[in-house]
């Protein structure tokens, strides 16, 4: 065999062939940037569209309404106020009318349209808290009609805007936080619409779905790591898992429907329907990341604890189950952050019904948030808009404060070897 | 006056013995016919090349080989003369009177305390706190790491060096108070210093356990054991005390492997 002549490093071909490298690593490290900046551009269009529209849907358009209560002659006892329950002492008394009544007096004719239909719950509070006020003239600052509200916030129509004009020069506008919005649930007029029902719909049907999900995953996927024996049953069970994991979620609703609403009776538009409809698409969820955790435990540590005489439970719920806990919690939250986006399921077992309370209890009717997102973008009403990029950010939130404590158990949990 | 070899065996006979072992994966056999004897007051090693069945058999005598799907023995082990293979064998507490120390030091992830007080804990070995002190304080005095950690009980295992953390292991099936110890190549992950140490604790230990031990290294069984098997291709080869093996090995195979013609 001829001997090789020896390499030369500097060669035209040689050196073409360093510049192509070069080149091309190059090329992928700014297609890489380019992926990331476009990424992160998307995601900074998506928050910024929402911060524009949504933080409006936080303040509101007041105006400053005098009332004279002792002309208004209303038939309130203030001792029985005081005493007993303050909302059925002043149903008897006609409020409407004489917020109605002062309203035309100060604005002229239509000025009652000029209120919200909240006006109402601004006094009447008003009155709650210092009922000393029946017995003067006072002025209280009250929410401002729909047209109202969305002239003065800019996006009004002409005549709304000429109203608002006038009341600008009037002195009678301010803008205050809609603590309302946080405190009330759903409802016809965007004035008076709040997120609280549909929040604390979402956080019991959370609730629900955890308890069930947690639980049952993570002892499925231990039971199968840890204790089933290899052959194809268990084979078949993975598969099913892991089919199950990707099967859309409007068929889950459809099983939810069938079996907890025809089958059982469950209460319909209930968060405890809610809750184990999304239960049962999380599980696979928690099991498949659960089954990941467990295995990536170094078997070395089994052996270990197996040699000093643990039995296999003591090995699971002493050793295997500590070390794999951060990575089940970090599945657990991305199957948990999944079921809280959820609104196809919730549709089919009827939480998409007008629910102008908030839940008492696990059983009462609800709806949780991204199904009111759904509903409000739905409404024609121009002030929803707003209201419907506000609740979207409280979604976000509640997300992020999910993640938040995601990330923070996580590293609390994790163990270094 | 001939005396029967069963008579007397709970206090004279030897402390593990092993008849006509065979062990299967599956269709493979991996030890064919192995008989052996582990005395109380001695070291035994298994040496023999890679693959041999050393490692395996070894195993089988605290039966960590359970945990190995398709793994299946045949023939009698026996510890203090009762059958480990019996049906009313308990393995957690056989796991306990045979402990175990593996090639790869292993310590929990928790702290230096933690891991030696786990097993104590887990068989009620201790009353109360201060006896389970004591039980830390002693274990880690004869693994030869006390003075080295005494000050730190409560970092985490996993940050001592390789040697510590092997001492830490012995420590830990120490503070059960088994009646034998084995040793899965306890000093193949560890460097000339840290398995020197080993090799000295080992001396230390003897007599307190009977201790089996797994090694690559010729001439560790030699400084260690008083009884040599030498395995090879999952026979037992030959065993005898360990100078006999070493000076004047009976089979061709041994004389072979341990003047380093093959292995």
């Amino acid at each position: 065999m001829a001997s090789r002549a020896p390499t030369d490093w500097t060669s035209d071909a040689m050196r073409r062939r360093i510049a192509r490298r070069y080149s091309a690593e190059r090329r992928f490290k700014a297609l890489g940037l380019l992926a990331i900046l476009l990424s992160a551009g998307f995601l900074a269009f998506l928050l910024v569209s929402m911060a524009a529209n949504g933080l409006r849907g936080f303040t509101r358009t007041e105006i400053a309404l005098p009332i004279d209560f002792q002309r208004a002659a209303l038939f309130v006892d203030p001792q029985a106020l005081a005493m007993g329950n303050p909302d059925q002492v002043l149903a008897s008394a006609n409020l409407p009318a004489a917020i109605d009544k002062a309203a035309e007096e100060v604005f002229g004719k239509g000025g009652a349209h000029l209120l919200s239909a909240g006006a109402m719950k601004a006094v009447r509070d008003a009155i709650v808290a210092d009922p000393a006020i029946l017995a003067k003239k006072v002025t209280i600052a009250v929410p401002a009609a729909e047209g109202i509200d969305v002239a003065a916030k800019g996006k009004g129509s002409d005549a709304d805007e000429a109203r608002v004009a006038r009341l600008e020069r009037a002195g009678a506008l301010s803008t205050g936080f809609n603590w309302p919005f946080l405190t009330s649930s759903d409802g016809t007029d965007p004035t008076v619409v709040g997120i609280w029902g549909a929040l604390k719909g979402s956080l019991l049907t959370m609730g629900i779905t955890l308890l069930l999900s947690f639980p049952v995953g993570v002892l499925a996927a231990l039971y199968l790591e840890e204790y089933a024996p290899r052959n194809r049953w268990t084979d078949l069970i993975e598969v099913s898992i892991n089919n199950l994991a990707a099967v859309p979620s409007i068929i889950f609703g459809l099983l939810g429907l069938a079996i907890f609403l025809n089958l059982m009776h469950l209460p319909r538009s209930a968060p405890i329907v809610g809750g184990l409809t999304l239960a049962l698409m999380t599980m696979p969820v928690i099991v498949i990341a659960g089954r990941n955790a467990i295995k990536a435990v170094p078997p070395s540590i089994r052996d270990a604890a197996l040699g000093i005489g643990a039995s296999p439970v003591q090995v699971v719920f002493h050793h295997v189950l500590p070390l794999a806990l951060p990575g089940i919690l970090t599945g657990t939250i991305i199957g948990m952050a999944r079921a809280l986006g959820e609104t196809a399921p919730l549709l089919m077992i009827g939480m998409r019904a007008f629910v102008a309370s908030p839940p008492g209890g696990i059983t009462d009717p609800a709806t949780v948030l991204p199904v009111q997102i759904f509903l409000w973008s739905d409404e024609v009403g121009k002030g929803f808009i707003e209201k419907t990029s506000a609740a979207i950010i409280i979604l976000l939130l509640f997300l992020l404060t999910m993640n938040s404590i995601a990330i923070y158990l996580r590293n609390k949990f994790e163990r270094k070897w | 006056m001939v005396t029967s070899p069963m008579a007397d065996m709970r206090n004279s006979g030897p402390k593990m013995t092993a008849r006509h072992v065979n062990v299967f994966y599956g269709e493979k056999q991996a030890i064919q016919d192995v008989s052996i004897d582990v005395e109380l007051d001695e070291v035994t090693a298994f040496i023999g090349p890679s693959g041999c069945g050393k490692s395996t058999f070894l195993r089988t005598l605290n039966r960590m080989n359970d945990t190995v799907p398709g793994a299946r023995v045949e023939g009698t082990i026996t510890l203090d003369g009762e059958d480990i293979y019996a049906s009313d064998m308990d393995v957690v507490q056989l796991r306990a009177r045979v402990g175990m120390v593996f090639q790869k030091p292993n310590p929990f992830p928790k702290s230096i305390y933690e891991n030696v007080a786990y097993g104590p804990r887990i068989h009620g070995l201790a009353s109360g706190k201060a006896e389970l002190d004591q039980i830390v304080e002693k274990s880690l005095r004869r693994a030869g790491l006390w003075d080295e950690v005494k000050d730190r009980l409560h970092d985490s295992g996993t940050a001592l060096s390789g040697g510590q953390q092997q001492r830490l292991c012995i420590g830990r099936a120490i503070a059960v108070e088994p009646e034998v110890i084995l040793m899965d190549e306890p000093c193949s992950a560890l460097d000339p210093i840290a398995t020197a140490r080993i090799e000295e604790l080992i001396l230390d230990l003897r007599g307190n356990y009977a201790i089996v031990i797994v090694t690559h290294n010729m001439q560790q069984a030699a400084r260690v054991s008083q009884r040599t098997a030498f395995f090879h291709l999952g026979r037992l080869v030959e065993q005898g005390p360990t100078t006999e093996i070493f000076t004047n090995p009976r089979e061709e195979r041994t004389k072979d492997y341990i003047t380093g013609r093959y292995g």
